[in-house]
């Protein structure tokens, strides 16, 4: 097994790492049974009809994949509108990566999973 | 950059002096050991000698041990071998129905425990795991209670490889003989080799596997000791090498290899000290200086070159990969590094939950590893742990708290 540079890159250092402070949208998925755990917090700005991620980070408990994977949707979804962040799929995250090794596409490439959830949990709560 | 290998369980560097002795045998003396010209005896000598050291370091006889391409060949023989000489044997009483039950652990190398559970899917044999207790140790009383009136194979590990703790071999062998002489006594001593008695007349073993690599030995070679008159049948057939219980050249540089590697555990066994203070000063500085540090298996009754730590919000592979950034090679029982994305079984066996065996860490001494290496290694450790731990923040407490 063998991680690509763009994954180590991510990993060593990554990008929105913390928390958000009253964020508009949480999702946390994954579970300790296979051990990565990801959870995500979005503020949303609106601007007339046009909601857009303001500001993402993210919390990960998980192998280099899960971090790398959490660190690049922060990046892949900072200022997209909402709809356009639904779209972004664990295949997107998984090719801004330069791919990831094969038994790592299931387990550890959940943050998209992760993001949708905080859209949906933002939604819910409008 | 500095590097520090503590990984030592996985594999050993050849020993120099190992190495010296298996160079002639590449090039210059290359005969194959069963031809009868003054090129193969070459070669048998070198094999015969090798096999003399090592049947005087198990105390047993020459003819006793044979040799094979590790642990993992010589366990698949023993578990296969003896069931096939149980239907070999019951071939002739024309009772094939009598199904041989065989008693093993749940926290074995998965070289013996799916070659059980190959055997068990086949329908060839019925397997009792027994269970370790929270340290890591098998209990005699429970092998015991699993002993069946068609038992005829106990197969328990010295030191597991893992957590390196040790088994009550002597005792097991005791207890067995007692119970039922024709029931036979396996042990995986692979990781006791180097650091503890394998006098198989004391422990009352019927077979014994070791592996070179793990004794600053040449990969690729190992032994299987075998007490005259036991039961087992080939597996691989071929030219009739190692009195017909396992076919196939004699890898001669490796045996000679082999042989050598016993030969110098002698000189390691004053360098026993150092090394258990060493592991003592690694355990105490990690559990003193790293919060939510937890040793896993017992702290007594363990191999002087092994720890295994757990740490709160911690995943392994994470820390494997920081860890090498900064030199230090390590191992972990996450399932990241796995490639089954299950967690270490050994970790599991003994109750643990799977974020701990998911965040632990097996650091593995050698008779090169120095006090420089394991307070650069703390240091290191210290830094990291903290780096992760800021990565995963309270996911692992928010987690839990939406999940009720």
């Amino acid at each position: 097994m063998q991680y690509s540079k763009k994954v180590i890159e991510h990993f060593t250092r990554p990008h929105n790492q913390g928390v958000i402070k009253n964020p508009d949208g949480v999702g946390i998925v994954g579970n300790p049974v296979c051990g990565d755990l990801m959870k995500i917090y979005i503020k949303v700005k609106k601007d007339k009809k046009r909601e857009t991620i303001e500001n993402i980070k993210f919390e990960t408990l998980g192998c280099a994949s899960a971090i790398a994977t959490s660190s690049m949707i922060t990046d892949l979804a900072q200022g997209k509108t909402l709809d356009a962040a639904m779209k972004i799929s664990r295949n997107d995250v998984a090719d801004a990566l330069e791919g990831l090794p094969p038994i790592k596409m299931h387990c550890s490439n959940l943050a998209a999973d992760a993001l949708h959830q905080a859209i949906e949990d933002y939604k819910s709560k409008k | 950059m500095r590097k520090i290998y503590l990984d030592y369980g996985a594999t050993t560097p050849v020993d120099k002096k190992v190495l010296a002795a298996m160079m002639p045998y590449f090039s210059e003396k290359y005969g194959n050991a069963m031809s009868i010209h003054s090129f193969g005896q070459e070669a048998l000598e070198a094999v015969e000698k090798a096999r003399k050291t090592a049947a005087g370091f198990f105390s047993a006889k020459p003819e006793e041990i044979i040799f094979t391409s590790g642990a993992t060949e010589s366990n698949n023989l023993v578990i296969k071998g003896t069931i096939n000489a149980h239907y070999g044997k019951l071939g002739h009483q024309m009772s094939k129905s009598e199904k041989p039950h065989i008693i093993t652990t749940v926290f074995e190398h998965h070289c013996v425990l799916d070659a059980c559970k190959s055997a068990e899917k086949e329908g060839l044999a019925e397997v009792t795991f027994v269970k370790p207790n929270k340290d890591g140790i098998i209990s005699v009383l429970d092998v015991e209670r699993a002993i069946k009136s068609n038992t005829i194979l106990v197969s328990v590990m010295y030191v597991n490889n893992e957590i390196g703790t040790v088994q009550p071999i002597a005792q097991i062998g005791k207890m067995i003989k007692k119970n039922n002489s024709k029931i036979l006594f396996h042990t995986d001593a692979t990781q006791a080799v180097n650091y503890f008695d394998c006098n198989v007349k004391k422990l009352e073993i019927d077979l014994l596997s070791m592996s070179a690599h793990k004794i600053y030995g040449p990969k690729g070679i190992g032994a299987l000791y075998i007490k005259a008159g036991t039961q087992i049948m080939q597996v691989q057939h071929g030219g009739g090498q190692e009195f017909g219980k396992r076919a196939g050249t004699h890898n001669v540089p490796g045996i000679v290899g082999l042989g050598e590697a016993i030969n110098q555990i002698r000189y390691q066994k004053s360098n026993l000290k150092n090394l258990v203070s060493l592991r003592g000063h690694l355990i105490n500085r990690i559990l003193k200086e790293i919060p939510g540090a937890k040793l896993n298996g017992s702290k007594i009754k363990r191999s002087p070159n092994n720890t295994n730590f757990s740490f709160k919000n911690v995943e392994g592979e994470s820390l494997i990969m920081m860890l090498d950034m900064e030199g230090v090679a390590a191992s972990t029982g996450s399932a990241c590094t796995s490639g089954n994305l299950e967690p270490s079984h050994v970790l599991m066996s003994l109750g643990m939950k799977h974020e701990d065996a998911h965040g632990s860490l097996r650091m593995t001494l050698g008779k090169y590893t120095t006090k420089k290496d394991i307070d650069y290694t703390v240091e290191k450790l210290k830094k990291i742990v903290e780096k992760i731990r800021k990565i995963s923040g309270n996911v692992l407490a928010d987690y839990y708290s939406t999940e009720k």
